[in-house]
């Protein structure tokens, strides 16, 4: 079933915004390129322009292929996810104390990065299908499911994304249907549980994450070393005030003093430059996604198409929070891109085919009986 | 109610709860917003003078120090160019795979690497890794560049001592500031790692030598690699010295003492110019001004000869018989001995249960004061001791300048001691014992004196009783004006003594040397006067119990000394000679004394015009 209507003007508007923020992501990526590349090197930017355009073919084909039959493979995506993880910790690189990635050549895949989109599909068709059902059905199974690809993500380990995973799972079941009373339950039982869990998990982590989370707290305490990120990253954004400093005066972000400027620092980079007048505009534009995407949701003509798009909506939405959170300091320092405009194949690749699954909801829901 | 309704309920409620959920996130945007606005608005100016402090570093220029020379020109210090490897250790990416890399590179021991890491303070002041590495060193780090963030090879100008250990003592060495030299108000100010004078003229003169640093402001990249300069102010060299120091004299001095211990100070007695000061033994200035390596202090420190010590003034020895001269003026000038009083020396002389014995056994007959200085009879000197007492010999001995700081421009000068009653009473919570006078009148027990101390008290001698202030520097010319500043020559004022005693002392010195105890300091060519001097160390009970020197374990043998003038006629040259445990001093000390007057002697007519003439 090809939907062959022409966009309409909200269409417009959505491909719009995602484009300007992309358009954003690409010019702060180039900023940060070193001006003189090593022959033989793709410069970042242009790196990231090809990204973009593999990412507008599997937007096109999100938008192209029916969700409902989507949905009904969801559950064999989700198990290919699944093998892909495991894999990837058996022959994957590894790079700075984990293994998260396949290596195809020059390219780098992340599985774990897919696997967030799988679960929104796998969770959406699964809450679709188990409407009115107990609370046993709402949480426990959904849990079950959602508990593979997330033991499996911790242990490459790969925090950041565990907690998209986590979030992904909690905003689901909320929106997918837990009574009020459940809900005040679950979260008294959650916060007992808290101290003993608290205790599992922190003896899990490993050294530079139990850090990252005790520099957070402060980083001053090891400025060169553990809270180097955390400070460096606030100083940038702090440094570019009301009007920012220009692309050339940039210093921070140009003489290198910000790492990983061009991934998961990357709003550090974009807010030195262009100053809160500059992020004032690039929220705006994230609010209008966010607008825009749950419009759609609310608009869906189904429960699956309300859920797809609300988990795309928080899976994109959590990861602006704690990306721009942990940037300012307000959030420790995990490793979780900003969507849409930290330079990366799979996740670019994968945020667009979400807006392409986005758009795909809302074209479908005019055709209600079919 | 139907399927469908409730389908639709479940439906409405999926889409009121998904309005929280667009709530939430809109409200997290929004609280995100606040804090942009505290960050970038609120708090801005301060992380923006954080980002310049980053983008910013400054590097100290160091400026070349000043050079030295001696009274005719010669250079005696100067700067080389070297190539020093300076570390930043915020700039530090891999410690371990860099103290391997040094290692493999240039030999520095990975362990010694990592301690000068954790040992800095501050993260962002390069400190002085290696210096003086050798150009290979230099090329092949420069070539590794890139993976060792941040080393840096400076070339900078190290000092450098012409002459090698020659004077070393009197020149000093230099290296970088202690945090105790910090506290002193002539070095403060200084930023950590400024090179400074650590001894002799380099610390004395270090204000004018030092320079001033210039200072290069540069902008850096998180590596550390310099990516443009902001501004740069210059350094300014330092200030030349001309020491009135004689090169030739001093080479010959210290060749004279040879490997013994011990040291010689020869100074101009019209003016006080400090012609020779050698102190033995040496040691190397460019070893120790390139750093001193733990091990190589180590070695230094527990040198039981102690080479850094110099000797001509930090040296203090019972005068032994040279003292004789200060106890001769005493005599003259109390109305209780006159020069004709004359004693019988018998060899011995009793005091209380002690018997005090003469060096010549059988001793030197009947004596007048003259002959006692010129044959050096003790006995006779014991009984103008026993008759003046202690107060009236520290008294005169004091009008020399003894117990005093000679005042030369030289760092930790010692004073020695003088001692009186009031002394022993003070410093030793004693009364005074007559056998100390004894002892005392002929230099030997409590007192001691300096090298430096004996030279301008004999200069005063044989120049009629004026004190000068050893003047090891003669002028400095300003780098900044190339202005040449003299310093004059300063009297500390007369030795309040009668004409008379100065002649009597000049005549009867002159003696010494042509029928006396000095016999081997005199010359063909020149008229020397002065005196000998045997001061017994803590050992001489042993001495005394052998009489052949050889038998004597070298610690336990006498000090050797000879302080002399020349020509006797007109004085142009003052002399002490010590040479420490090698035995009499007519024997040891008189003919270096007097090889040396010879060799000033020889162009003395040439060297006024010589001077620093050249450089006027």
């Amino acid at each position: 079933m090809i939907d062959t209507r022409s966009p309409d003007s909200f269409e417009w508007r959505f491909v719009l915004v995602a484009l300007g923020i992309l358009a954003v992501g690409v010019i702060s990526i180039y900023s940060v390129s070193p001006s003189p590349m090593s022959k033989g090197q793709t410069p970042l930017y242009a790196k990231q322009l090809a990204w973009i355009l593999i990412g507008l073919v599997a937007f096109l084909a999100a938008v192209a292929i029916d969700y409902h039959s989507l949905a009904r493979h969801a559950y064999v995506l989700y198990g290919l996810t699944l093998i892909l993880l495991v894999l990837v910790l058996v022959m994957g690189r590894s790079s700075r104390g984990a293994q998260r990635w396949f290596a195809v050549g020059p390219l780098t895949f992340q599985p774990s990065e897919v696997a967030k989109l799988v679960l929104v599909l796998v969770l959406s068709k699964y809450f679709a299908d188990v409407q009115r059902a107990g609370w046993i059905q709402r949480v426990i199974v959904p849990g079950l499911i959602t508990l593979p690809g997330l033991l499996l993500i911790l242990k490459q380990p790969d925090l950041g994304t565990a907690m998209s995973f986590t979030f992904i799972f909690v905003s689901m079941v909320l929106v997918g249907g837990l009574h009020a009373k459940a809900l005040g339950l679950g979260v008294l039982f959650t916060s007992m549980l808290f101290p003993f869990a608290w205790e599992l998990i922190w003896t899990s982590l490993h050294d530079y994450q139990r850090d990252r989370i005790l520099t957070f707290w402060d980083p001053m305490t090891d400025p060169a070393g553990k809270g180097y990120h955390a400070l460096q990253s606030r100083i940038a954004i702090g440094s570019g005030g009301l009007l920012g400093k220009g692309l050339v005066e940039a210093t921070q972000s140009r003489l290198k003093f910000l790492p990983e400027g061009h991934t998961d620092f990357i709003f550090a980079v974009f807010a030195e430059q262009w100053g809160f007048i500059g992020v004032f505009v690039l929220f705006l534009l994230f609010a209008a996604l966010i607008f825009l995407a749950s419009e759609i949701a609310g608009k869906a003509k189904d429960p699956l198409g309300l859920l797809l798009a609300a988990g795309i909506l928080s899976m994109v939405g959590f990861c602006l929070m704690v990306n721009v959170g942990m940037t300012m300091g307000i959030f420790p320092i995990v490793g979780i891109p900003l969507p849409l405009m930290s330079y990366g194949g799979t996740t670019t690749v994968t945020s667009m085919a979400a807006l392409g699954l986005l758009l795909n909801v809302k074209r479908r829901r005019l055709t209600l009986f079919y | 109610m139907s399927r469908f309704t409730t389908q639709h309920e479940d439906f409405r409620n999926l889409q009121r709860r998904l309005l929280y959920l667009r709530t939430g996130l809109l409200f997290c945007l929004l609280l995100l917003s606040a804090r942009l606005w505290y960050l970038q608005v609120v708090k801005g100016p301060y992380y923006r003078e954080l980002a310049e402090q980053n983008r910013v570093r400054t590097v100290d220029l160091k400026p070349a120090r000043g050079l030295i020379f001696d009274r005719h020109g010669e250079l005696l210090a100067n700067n080389v160019p070297s190539f020093n490897l300076y570390l930043t250790v915020e700039d530090i990416r891999d410690r371990e795979g860099l103290a391997a890399a040094l290692e493999e590179l240039i030999g520095l021991p990975r362990a010694e690497t990592k301690k000068r890491l954790v040992q800095q303070a501050k993260s962002y002041v390069p400190i002085l890794l290696k210096s003086g590495l050798t150009l290979r060193e230099a090329a092949l780090l420069e070539g590794h560049r890139l993976e060792l963030t941040g080393l840096r090879v400076q070339a900078e100008s190290q000092r450098n001592y012409v002459q090698g250990p020659l004077g070393s003592h009197l020149l000093g060495y230099v290296g970088e500031v202690s945090p105790e030299q910090q506290e002193e108000p002539d070095f403060a100010g200084l930023v950590q790692g400024s090179i400074v004078g650590k001894a002799g003229v380099e610390k004395t003169y270090d204000r004018m030598l030092r320079g001033k640093p210039g200072e290069k402001t540069i902008e850096v990249d998180a590596r550390g690699n310099e990516r443009k300069i902001v501004a740069v102010v210059e350094q300014t060299p330092g200030d030349d010295l001309y020491l009135s120091l004689n090169l030739r004299l001093q080479r010959l001095a210290e060749s004279l003492l040879g490997a013994e211990s011990g040291a010689i100070v020869a100074l101009d007695p019209r003016n006080g110019d400090v012609l020779v000061m050698a102190s033995s033994p040496p040691y190397d200035p460019n070893v120790l001004s390139r750093g001193l390596t733990p091990a190589l202090w180590e070695q230094i420190a527990s040198d039981t000869r102690h080479p850094l010590t110099n000797r001509a003034v930090q040296g203090q020895y019972p005068p032994g018989s040279t003292f004789k001269i200060m106890v001769a003026s005493a005599a003259l000038e109390s109305d209780k001995w006159s020069a004709d009083t004359k004693v019988r020396c018998a060899g011995a002389f009793p005091s209380g249960k002690h018997m005090f014995k003469d060096w010549k056994k059988g001793g030197h007959g009947v004596m007048d004061l003259y002959h006692a200085i010129v044959q050096s009879c003790d006995v006779y000197f014991y009984n103008i001791g026993q008759r003046l007492g202690i107060d009236t010999i520290a008294e005169t001995a004091r009008r020399f300048g003894l117990g005093q700081p000679t005042g030369i421009d030289l760092p930790s000068e010692r004073v020695g001691v003088v001692p009186s009653t009031e002394w022993k009473q003070r410093v030793r919570k004693e009364p005074w014992y007559v056998g100390e006078t004894i002892s005392a009148s002929i230099g030997q027990g409590y007192i001691t004196v300096t090298p430096l101390q004996m030279a301008v008290a004999i200069g005063a001698v044989s120049n009629g009783g004026t004190l000068h202030r050893p003047r090891l520097v003669r002028a400095v010319r300003e780098r900044a004006t190339g202005r040449l500043q003299e310093f004059p020559s300063v009297e500390r004022g007369p030795v309040p003594l009668q004409e008379d005693t100065f002649h009597f002392l000049q005549d009867a010195l002159r003696e010494v040397v042509l029928h006396g105890t000095g016999g081997r300091a005199r010359s063909r060519s020149i008229s020397i006067a002065g005196k000998t001097g045997t001061a017994q160390t803590v050992g001489a009970r042993v001495s005394q119990l052998s009489t052949d020197e050889e038998a004597i374990p070298k610690q336990f043998r006498d000090h050797a000394w000879f302080v002399a003038y020349a020509p006797a006629e007109e004085p142009q040259i003052a002399v002490a000679v010590l040479v420490e445990n090698t035995g009499h001093g007519g024997a040891y000390a008189a003919p270096i004394a007097k090889a040396l007057i010879e060799e000033y002697m020889k162009d003395s007519d040439v060297d006024d015009r010589h001077q620093i003439a050249g450089q006027f």
